[in-house]
């Protein structure tokens, strides 16, 4: 007689067809003494969205470095346990670094493009891997890497201004469109729209919806709407230790940890 | 569920109790209408009747108010988990508070055109009877939205079968005394109707009992109630 609201899995709830690409076991960081992770077991899935939640602080983005090594380039990092992508062990020092970061591409907090034109900021990374044979080759994987960025009709008739002549939320989106030219398969983004308004937010948000059919994103974000809306898997690390991961349905409607409701709901601190 | 710890944002907790107390406001004259109308229906008292009738708005009202207040806090705080199913529920349950106002207004209109008449007492026990029970579902219900007590809800959602039941014998209760004495069948007929009506106030006492399952919870009761239809099983039988 009553029906209640119930909880339906969306469509973008994750499934059992999404494999596991990355898998972290007992891994710690160390920045000198300070230990900033404590023994994170964290499996990412691989074509969708992970986001990484929890206070400022709490380890999200050294955890997030971890996972293409960008912590090997602080000098007092150290990192402990083990990383596989793909079931390859990312730490292994027969491991090819470079190769690696283009699998593992990553966009940050504030755009950064370089001070070159929109066409050479997408075009650097594929011509340094050798990926383009000819000038048209180059040329395709830019428009291409451009359009998936949704970026395309907006600058299409001004590839050679600056990148950094863009809007913020343009930036953004050019700095995806680089990540995604050398071609990755996993995408790290480190609350890739703070310094957006709400449009170019939705915007990118809308992209990464389209791009997680193609790579498997692993986002750290301040916002917990925008967790809600976009991820389908959520961790939530507090003081260097990841409280509780789960479906981002469970974790944002019924979290079992306390302290994920408490951070959720904003009884925090 | 303990008591919460409270919200970083302290203005966010005030809208939350704001909230709860609107509705238990709500729940309180609910209750005072049901009582109010059973009372002017075994009386014949048109005046009350008429009270009641005029009373119902401030339950609409005030659903009103719990409405744009929950719309407002959505709107100004994006709820996540507990404190979501806290403002849906606040307004489910206003809703369902606001159908037993109606259905206590029904009683009350029934009791204008017979406002005087004499019939014997003993008629009405049975409604009056259904009525007290409802009344202790409601307080219960109620009780159980404040102190979060899913324990509470429970009893509710299990005890409805029992004011079901008693409905329906009731029906039954009121067509041999029809039977006994036709000038009895019009006063027979509208406590039917009024019986009715307790019993839908029931059903409404444990919709609020599920919301309140489901916003501790997190999750709906999940095995059927079983369900006898008064009607359906008057019907059916002989
Ligand atoms: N390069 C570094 N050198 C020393 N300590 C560091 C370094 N980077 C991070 N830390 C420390 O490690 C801990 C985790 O920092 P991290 O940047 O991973 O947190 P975060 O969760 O990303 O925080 P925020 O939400 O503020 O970005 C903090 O205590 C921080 O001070
Ligand atoms: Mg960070």
């Amino acid at each position: 007689m009553n029906t209640m609201v119930k909880m339906d899995a969306p469509a973008k709830e994750i499934t059992l067809q999404h494999g596991v690409k990355v898998v972290a076991r007992d891994v710690s960081v160390y920045y000198g003494e300070k230990r900033a992770l404590f023994d994170i077991n964290l499996d990412i899935r691989e074509r969708s969205i992970t986001a990484l939640i929890g206070p400022s602080g709490c380890g999200k983005s050294t955890f997030l470095r971890c996972l293409n090594r960008m912590n090997d380039t602080i000098p007092i990092a150290r990192v402990t346990g083990r990383i596989e992508i793909d079931g390859r062990d990312i730490y292994d020092p027969e491991l090819d670094v470079v190769q690696l970061r283009a699998n593992v591409g990553m966009v940050f907090q504030k755009p950064n493009p370089f001070p070159k034109s929109i066409y050479e900021n997408v075009a650097y990374g594929p011509r340094i891997h050798g990926m383009a044979q000819s000038k048209a080759d180059l040329d395709s994987v830019v428009e291409l890497s451009l359009r998936r960025a949704g970026l395309f009709e907006e600058v299409k008739d001004r590839l050679a201004d600056s990148g950094t002549s863009l809007s913020g939320g343009q930036q953004q989106r050019l700095c995806i469109a680089r990540a995604i030219a050398v071609n990755p398969e996993i995408i790290l983004m480190d609350e890739p729209c703070s310094a957006l308004d709400p449009i170019a937010t939705a915007k990118i948000e809308e992209l990464m919806d389209e791009l997680r059919q193609n790579y498997t994103i692993v986002i750290v974000t301040h916002s917990m709407q925008q967790a809600a809306r976009v991820s389908q898997q959520t961790a939530f690390f507090h003081l260097g230790i990841l409280v509780e991961c789960g479906t981002t349905v469970n974790m944002f409607t019924t979290p079992t940890d306390k302290r994920t409701q408490d951070y959720i709901t904003g009884r925090f601190g | 569920m303990t008591m919460m710890s409270e919200h970083t944002a302290k203005a966010f907790d005030v809208d939350l109790q704001e909230l709860s107390r609107m509705v238990a406001e709500m729940g309180g004259r609910a209750e005072k209408l049901i009582a109010d109308s059973v009372d002017a229906l075994a009386k014949r008292d048109g005046e009350r009747a008429k009270r009641v009738i005029a009373a119902d708005v401030a339950i609409d009202q005030l659903q009103r108010e719990i409405e744009d207040r929950a719309v407002l806090t959505i709107a100004r705080r994006q709820p996540m988990a507990v404190d979501l199913r806290a403002i849906v529920s606040a307004l489910r349950i206003a809703s369902d508070l606001e159908r037993i106002g109606d259905l206590a207004k029904n009683i009350a209109k029934r009791v204008v055109p017979i406002t005087g008449d004499f019939h014997p007492q003993r008629l009405l026990r049975g409604v009056e009877h259904m009525a007290t029970l409802v009344l202790a579902q409601l307080k219960l219900v109620l009780d159980s939205y404040a102190r979060r007590d899913v324990a509470k809800a429970l009893a509710v959602w299990r005890g409805d079968e029992e004011i079901d039941a008693i409905c329906t014998s009731l029906f039954r209760e009121l067509l041999t005394y029809m039977m006994e004495d036709p000038r009895n069948i019009t006063f027979c007929i509208h406590l039917m109707f009024c019986a009715k009506n307790i019993e839908r106030m029931g059903d409404h006492a444990t919709n609020v009992a599920e919301t309140v399952y489901f916003m501790v919870e997190g999750h709906s009761i999940v095995d059927e109630r079983p369900k006898g239809d008064t009607l359906a099983a008057l019907a059916t039988e002989r």
